[in-house]
């Protein structure tokens, strides 16, 4: 009952908003270094990955290469931009310039400043998302119209990974220690998640382990399905592990801040 | 106690505790604070006073005992009551990411005042800090002083009733801090309640219209700081370099006294009565005399062992 009253709309109202605009607002401040990073990593993978190895490649799973990985840099795009955001830089607002104490001297609580984190985190994926898709719809590695889906479905799963991000945050003792789920965690999904090569190439028991355990999984299997038009009713129970883990992690990372933070 | 008294009351702490683990930061605190005045926390380091105001400002919960803000509790309305107040922290706390205007429109956005007060609003603080030429600048590039105006002026911009400052002058140069100081003096003049931490004596002497001193969680006494040198100093002290016959001098005479680093302390209404025993009885000591002052009172009730 007590976690859930943090889902309460008092607590996740407008004022969440606020703090997710002071974080627009600095993002904006800066908006040309911010801007070219999206665009230029998915960019050097597409042309490396794609184009390069891809030409060795004749097509996996009845599909040219650089078609089959151009959801896959799309997903580790939005995991990206929403996990880093999380970690390292809420942990810099939180830690070394003290904004988290400075905001929960006003009316604003700190659920509400988590929750402005959050949003914070999914916004900047969909603000990734925005910038990158023209680029593979120049490139004619992704279908239209259907790739728009993407726009819409990048916040909630940047949500997911924002919610990871901001657990780790949470307990983590410095911000050396952030770069843990950073290699142990964040870069297995990069590789295994059905990114670069598809799922059914592992072994059996490592597919059962990346569909339970490795959230990008499902992300990159919905995208796929979006930029490749194959949109059909078997992708419900991923829309559905997507939305009932993130529930629970933002749950879980907005109880966890509070305890570290509210003492 | 009737109701217009009652009203009155800023702030009442009862029985007020706060422990971390096994350190207990704040014992059995009781005080008040009434509307209109300043009211100073005393303290060595690590007596407390920041976890005290921690918990008037609604940021650290209570461990136990009764705490209320505007006779509201502080654990279940703590967004009325910082809706209502303005609090300078120990460590300033400024957004570094925006410029000295926009970190008081930011601030500004976090009360829910619309962006056109807000703008008028943080328009006359910086005039009121005299920060206006600093407008445009980041926040790295203020001094001390004028970073701990730009705070002043932030706790403002929700026009509070009560502000709460944790060392407001910590760290900064007699210049910076006298301004701080007569701002403060005019902030209460307009009404305006104020609860301020300090270790300087000169700071706590000069605004606090009372005080509490506090060691080690506990607030050993309180009063306005006038009653506290009188009945903790004495008018005056007399200090005589230690030695064998001013000591055998004294207890002839049954005065008491302290002896600190090398020289004796007699802590006394009766100067001149004192000094003329020790004139008479071991006239080759130096001995000077001068008014008590709260640091007296601090030394002799804390002790003058160092804390970090
Ligand atoms: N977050 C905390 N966790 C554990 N101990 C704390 C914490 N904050 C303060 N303390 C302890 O509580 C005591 C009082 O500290 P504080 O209120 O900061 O004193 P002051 O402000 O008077 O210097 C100190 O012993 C300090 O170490
Ligand atoms: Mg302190």
């Amino acid at each position: 009952m007590k976690a859930l009253s943090v889902l309460s709309f008092e607590s996740i109202g407008r004022r969440a908003w606020k703090v997710w605009r002071r974080n627009l607002l600095t993002f904006l401040k800066t908006w040309r270094v911010n801007f070219i990073p999206p665009f230029l990593e998915p960019m050097l993978y597409l042309f490396a990955l794609g184009f390069g190895v891809g030409s060795y490649i004749d097509q996996v799973e009845g599909i040219p290469y650089v078609r089959f990985i151009a959801p896959g840099l799309i997903s580790i795009s939005i995991m990206n931009a929403s996990f880093f955001e999380c970690t390292y830089s809420s942990y810099v607002r939180m830690h070394y310039q003290r904004i988290f104490d400075a905001m929960i001297a006003t009316p604003i609580t700190i659920e509400e400043v988590i929750a402005g984190e959050l949003m914070w985190g999914a916004t900047r994926s969909l603000i990734y998302t925005i910038l990158m898709l023209p680029v593979f719809i120049g490139f004619g590695v992704v279908d239209l119209p259907s790739s728009l889906l993407v726009i819409p479905f990048a916040p909630v799963a940047g949500l997911l990974f924002a919610a990871i991000g901001m657990c780790f945050t949470a307990i983590t003792p410095n911000i050396e220690a952030l770069n843990y789920p950073s290699f142990l965690f964040i870069t297995p999904m990069f590789l295994f998640s059905g990114t670069f090569f598809p799922l059914s190439m592992l072994p059996e028991p490592l597919q059962v382990i990346a569909l339970s355990f490795l959230p990008l999984t499902h992300v990159v299997i919905l995208i796929r399905s979006m930029t490749l038009n194959l949109l059909s009713a078997s992708l419900v129970p991923n829309m559905i592990w997507i939305l009932g883990v993130e529930a629970i992690l933002c749950v879980l990372a907005i109880s966890l801040m509070k305890k570290r933070l509210i003492v | 106690m009737n109701l217009g008294q009652r009203m009155a009351l800023v702030i009442e702490a009862k029985s007020l505790e706060k422990r971390f683990g096994e350190t207990t930061a704040v014992r059995n605190v009781n005080f008040t604070v009434e509307e209109g005045e300043v009211f100073g926390f005393l303290g060595p380091n690590g007596a407390g006073k920041t976890s005290t105001m921690r918990m008037i400002q609604c940021a650290s919960p209570k461990t136990s005992g009764s705490l209320e803000v505007f006779g509201l509790d502080v654990g279940r309305f703590a967004r009325e009551i910082r809706r209502r107040i303005g609090v300078v922290p120990q460590e300033s706390n400024l957004d570094p990411d925006f410029t000295v205007f926009e970190n008081l429109l930011i601030y500004a956005s976090y009360f829910d005042i619309s962006s056109e007060e807000a703008r008028n609003r943080a328009e006359e603080l910086l005039s009121y800090v005299k920060l206006e030429e600093k407008r445009y600048s980041r926040i790295d590039q203020l001094s001390g002083g004028m970073r701990r105006r730009l705070v002043l002026a932030r706790a403002l911009i929700n026009n509070p009733s009560l502000l709460i400052l944790d060392e407001p002058t910590t760290g900064l140069d007699p210049q910076a801090r006298h301004l701080i100081w007569d701002k403060l003096r005019e902030l209460v003049g307009e009404g305006r309640t104020i609860v301020l931490t300090t270790h300087y004596m000169e700071e706590a002497a000069h605004l606090c219209d009372r005080l509490v001193i506090m060691d080690q969680g506990s607030i050993l006494v309180g009063g306005t700081p006038e009653e506290l040198v009188r009945k903790y100093a004495g008018t005056h002290v007399i200090e005589v370099g230690s030695s064998p016959d001013a000591i055998a001098c004294l207890e002839r005479h049954g005065i008491p006294f302290e002896i600190t680093g090398g020289y004796i302390q007699i802590f006394s209404e009766q100067v001149q009565e004192v000094a003329s025993h020790l004139l008479k009885e071991c006239p080759e000591h130096e001995m000077t005399s001068r008014p008590a002052t709260l640091e007296d009172v601090f030394l002799r009730l804390t002790g003058r062992r160092l804390r970090e």
